[in-house]
């Protein structure tokens, strides 16, 4: 055991540099989108004149047969932030061993165990297959939300975002809803009495409204927020601090660190919680959706029928040759 | 000149009508943010009561009361974006819509 990381460190320095042999190069590819990020937007943003609260920015309009398609800035973002993300795992995953060694290591693994509990507690042991899909969510959503953090536009206060990722749920249901059979799902409208129809309808819909209403609302109105505050703080500032001769009057000084306590509610605990909560929400509907029993019955009867169907063909196919 | 002058008026008027309808419409939306309020008070109430009785499982009560209290936030946020609807994007559609139908 004692040779081997000494076997590994040589190797290293035969490879380069013990800079590419830990993996510190992807941190740095993780970092290199962000920055190309408030690149674009130092260079393409829209310099805004006092206080506006404004959506996300348009950057070109691709032209689309039935509805010009915008691509706008919490695109850019979300895209950039994949890559990074992208880039952060394998940086945690870079070079794992079977004992854990390194600090990365060990969060990496923590991280999978923890989403694994999660599945597990919340949809059971027979939808574990969600781990890697939760996993994306959480990290995704989080993430996105805490973006603001670096002065880029969250993708998670465009509705346009998290509408789509409340549909893919949707989707998620739906199909899970269809595995019992289109006859279940349809007879699942008319429960518990067929006059409860349209509210069963009405209530379908609801979830990824609630849910897109949900995650949006709460990052958006912290923004708004946000920008209310700094506004009236650069107000105050000048009316405090107005009789101060040259720029220092111009100055809005209220608005260093003031800001940052809200910015500690509205973006990191508001926009953590607001991905958990969706996490949380998807899993409970993908887990509700799923009538495992029922599925499972059916599985059953749909292989005895098979069984008895094979026992009952079975003696003509072998009768048949002997007739013949 | 006195009938454009006089029409002139009306469109400010209408538009005005328009921005105060906006305004008061999304004031009255934030109302829905009363009953959140009552709501998440009451839950963080009992989930004190809960810790207090069994500090224990304070762990758990404060997940699931923070999970509680953003499920029962869902009804103030849809005030809160209709309000929002109302202020940044209502306004532009209805002057739009009367600009189409004056021609």
């Amino acid at each position: 055991m004692q040779s081997m990381p000494n076997k590994k460190e040589k190797r290293a320095e035969k490879s380069g540099s013990r800079f590419f042999a830990s993996g510190s190069h992807y941190l740095l590819l993780a970092a290199l989108p962000l920055l190309a990020g408030i690149v674009l937007k130092v260079l393409f943003g829209v310099q805004k004149e006092g206080v506006s609260i404004t959506g996300a920015q348009i950057f070109f309009t691709l032209p689309m047969p039935w509805m010009d398609l915008p691509i706008t800035e919490s695109q850019i973002n979300t895209w950039l932030l994949l890559l990074s993300l992208y880039f952060l795992v394998r940086y945690l995953t870079f070079d794992l061993q079977v004992v854990p060694r390194t600090k990365r290591q060990i969060l990496a693994e923590w991280l999978v165990e923890k989403t694994e509990s999660l599945v597990r507690t919340n949809m059971g042991a027979h939808m574990m297959g969600f781990v890697p899909f939760i996993g994306a969510v959480l990290a995704l959503s989080a993430f996105s939300s805490l973006l603001s953090l670096i002065g880029l536009f969250a993708p998670t206060s465009d509705m346009n975002v998290i509408a789509g990722w409340a549909v893919l749920v949707f989707l998620l249901i739906t199909y899970y809803k269809l595995k019992c059979g289109p006859l279940h799902y349809l007879k699942s409208f008319a429960e518990p009495l067929p006059f409860f129809t349209p509210m069963n309808i009405i209530s379908e819909i609801a979830t990824p409204v609630s849910m897109a209403f949900r995650h949006y609302g709460n990052i958006m109105s912290g923004a708004v927020i946000s920008v209310l505050v700094a506004a009236g703080l650069q107000g105050l500032s000048a009316l405090v601090f107005g009789w101060l001769p040259g720029w220092l009057g111009e100055f809005p000084i209220l608005r260093i660190g003031i800001p940052a306590f809200l910015s500690v509610y509205f973006d990191l605990f508001s926009g953590c919680v607001q991905a958990f909560i969706f996490a949380m929400l998807t899993m409970l509907y993908i887990s509700g959706a799923f009538a495992y029993d029922d599925y499972l019955a059916i599985q059953k009867k749909k292989e005895t029928s098979l069984q008895q169907d094979h026992a009952r063909t079975e003696p003509s196919a072998a009768a048949d040759p002997r007739r013949g | 000149m006195e009938a454009m002058i006089s029409n002139l008026g009306m469109l400010e008027l209408a538009i005005g009508l328009i921005l105060a309808g906006c305004g008061i419409g999304a004031g009255l939306a934030l109302i829905a943010g009363i009953g959140p309020g009552i709501g998440e008070g009451n839950a963080v109430a009992k989930a004190l009561e809960a810790i207090g009785r069994q500090p224990e499982c304070k762990g758990d009560v404060t997940t699931t009361m923070i999970m509680g209290c953003a499920i029962a936030e869902t009804t103030g946020l849809y005030g809160l974006v209709i309000g929002i609807l109302l202020i940044f994007v209502a306004p532009g559609l209805f002057v739009d819509l009367l600009m189409r139908t004056i021609g």
